[in-house]
């Protein structure tokens, strides 16, 4: 079972792995706002999986703060690109 | 478990993949991406290293947090660069840097390959020592935190006040005791609005729920702190609301209530508990849990005000 | 057993649907699009994988956060979503 979990924990990671080449080499800025969303869901979906296949204590707790991270990150970088675009546009 | 091998092997590559494409991004913005999602990484690095509150330190501090400081700060440099393109570095200077880069990498490689094996280490110790006096915390690393180098959590938080004064002191003598600028200059718009009023009362409860459970499962103070000031960094960028004057008497006695009940009780340990910084054992835990209450409030008003910046002369809400 | 069963089914179908979103990010020709790929088949394949994970959650505390935790990242994914959508598109302009 715990060998099946690793299984699907390295599938999931190695997804990510192939997205995150693509979005980061990606024609704009804005495309690699997507390679957080991505690492986000993926990282947490991999991390609970990697954690339950070895028993590490608590990670649903860091798979909220990322839950709540994500977004947080995203937002931060959304309004680098705003106030970049409210620049080129005056 | 043959497959484990594996996975940590890609991961450990993956990881050095990020961090070359992060050194070598033209732009603030690609750059800060790749280390958000290189912070991320490590953090999957420290679950597989069974250190899971160093995982959600990892991914609040070292990746969030960080980042969203260095996406503002670039922000406010690129205007200023704008104005004066320099040259280049020439060739000398790359290659003083070179040098001095492969130095310090294999200085840290002949250290980590010369320790003694099984390493030297205060673990043990510590672990004992914390049995003692933070009697009835399940969390060990809590309790070496806040118990056995209690005066070393303590100067960190105090290091946090003086980044926010340097920070502070980076604005204008004339704008002194004004509000730093808004954190998003353009007029907000409902989906990050609707974001920010959805996410950050659920990221309160769960930042409160993490410095709570911190005492006996993974979790603590610093990485809650950090998650509630994550929630008010959030709800500021959607302007909900806006950065509150550096003179506000609220926000001043938020930034310094951590290090000060802790110096307090620390203090009165010596007339308590025989020793400076220690508690009585009866009483360790809610005595912890009641430092590490005013050191979250602390933390959660000094890290956005760190992001925020130096006070603009706007007058404040 | 048939929790057992369960798990590895709901996982294996996330860790597809994981697939998926990868192989519509690599395929899709638009930013638009690409996007769309990504956020609808990583939340199904995170909510796959958390449903999976339920039945060996250790507390009820945890498998309830295991569900929090997927509502959560819904919320957050379509709000972030529009917010990149929109980014994209005055950029377009």
């Amino acid at each position: 079972m715990n060998e099946l979990l690793l299984a699907a924990a390295g599938l999931i990671l190695f997804t990510v792995a192939i997205g995150l080449a693509r979005i980061l080499r990606g024609p704009d800025d804005v495309e690699r706002l997507m390679a957080v969303q991505l690492l986000g869901t993926g990282g947490i979906a991999a991390l609970l999986l990697a954690a339950y296949a070895t028993n590490v204590p608590g990670v649903e707790d860091v798979a909220l703060g990322l839950a709540l991270l994500a977004p947080f990150a995203t937002v931060a970088f959304i309004n680098l690109l705003d106030s970049e675009q409210e620049d080129a546009e005056v | 478990m043959s497959l484990l091998p594996v996975l940590d092997i890609s991961l450990a590559l993956l990881i050095v993949a990020i961090a070359a494409w992060t050194i070598a991004a033209r732009d603030l913005f690609a750059a800060v991406v790749g280390y958000v999602a290189y912070g991320l990484l490590l953090a999957f690095v420290w679950i597989r290293l069974y250190a899971p509150d160093v995982a959600l330190t990892e991914a609040a501090i070292g990746s969030g947090v960080t980042g969203v400081l260095l996406i503002t700060a670039g922000k406010r440099l690129g205007a200023l660069k704008s104005a004066a393109p320099d040259a280049p570095p020439g060739l000398a200077l790359k290659l003083a840097a070179l040098v001095l880069a492969a130095l310090v990498a294999g200085a840290l490689g002949a250290a980590i390959l010369m320790l003694s094996d099984p390493p030297a280490s205060l673990a043990p110790e510590a672990a004992a020592a914390a049995d003692g006096p933070g009697a009835g915390l399940g969390n060990a690393i809590t309790a070496v935190l806040m118990s056995y180098r209690s005066f070393d959590t303590m100067l960190e938080k105090v290091v946090l006040i003086l980044a926010v004064i340097g920070v502070w002191s980076v604005g204008s003598d004339a704008a002194w005791g004004s509000a730093p600028a808004p954190l998003r200059r353009p007029r907000p718009y409902a989906a990050m609005v609707f974001l920010a009023q959805m996410l950050a009362p659920i990221g309160v409860l769960i930042g409160i729920h993490i410095f709570w459970t911190g005492a006996n499962a993974p979790g603590g103070a610093f990485q809650g702190g950090a998650l509630l000031a994550a929630m008010w960094m959030v709800v500021m960028m959607a302007r909900l609301a806006e950065p509150p004057r550096i003179d506000a008497q609220w926000l001043r006695l938020a930034l310094v209530a951590g290090p000060a009940v802790f110096l307090v009780v620390g203090l009165a340990g010596e007339v308590t508990a025989g020793s400076f910084f220690a508690y009585p054992a009866s009483f360790a835990k809610p005595i912890i849990l009641f430092i590490e209450a005013f050191m979250v409030l602390s933390i959660a008003a000094a890290l956005p005000m760190l992001v925020a910046g130096p006070p603009s002369g706007r007058s404040g809400q | 057993m048939l929790l057992d069963l369960f798990s590895i089914l709901a996982i294996g179908i996330g860790a597809f649907f994981f697939l998926a979103g990868t192989v519509g990010l690599l395929r899709f020709p638009d930013s638009l699009t690409r996007l769309h790929a990504l956020t609808k088949a990583d939340n199904l394949g995170l909510g796959l994988v958390a449903l999976g994970l339920l039945p060996r959650a250790e507390t009820p505390l945890s498998a309830l956060k295991l569900i929090v935790i997927w509502a959560l990242v819904l919320l957050s994914g379509a709000s972030t979503a529009q917010l990149i959508g929109r980014a994209l598109r005055r950029g377009r302009k």
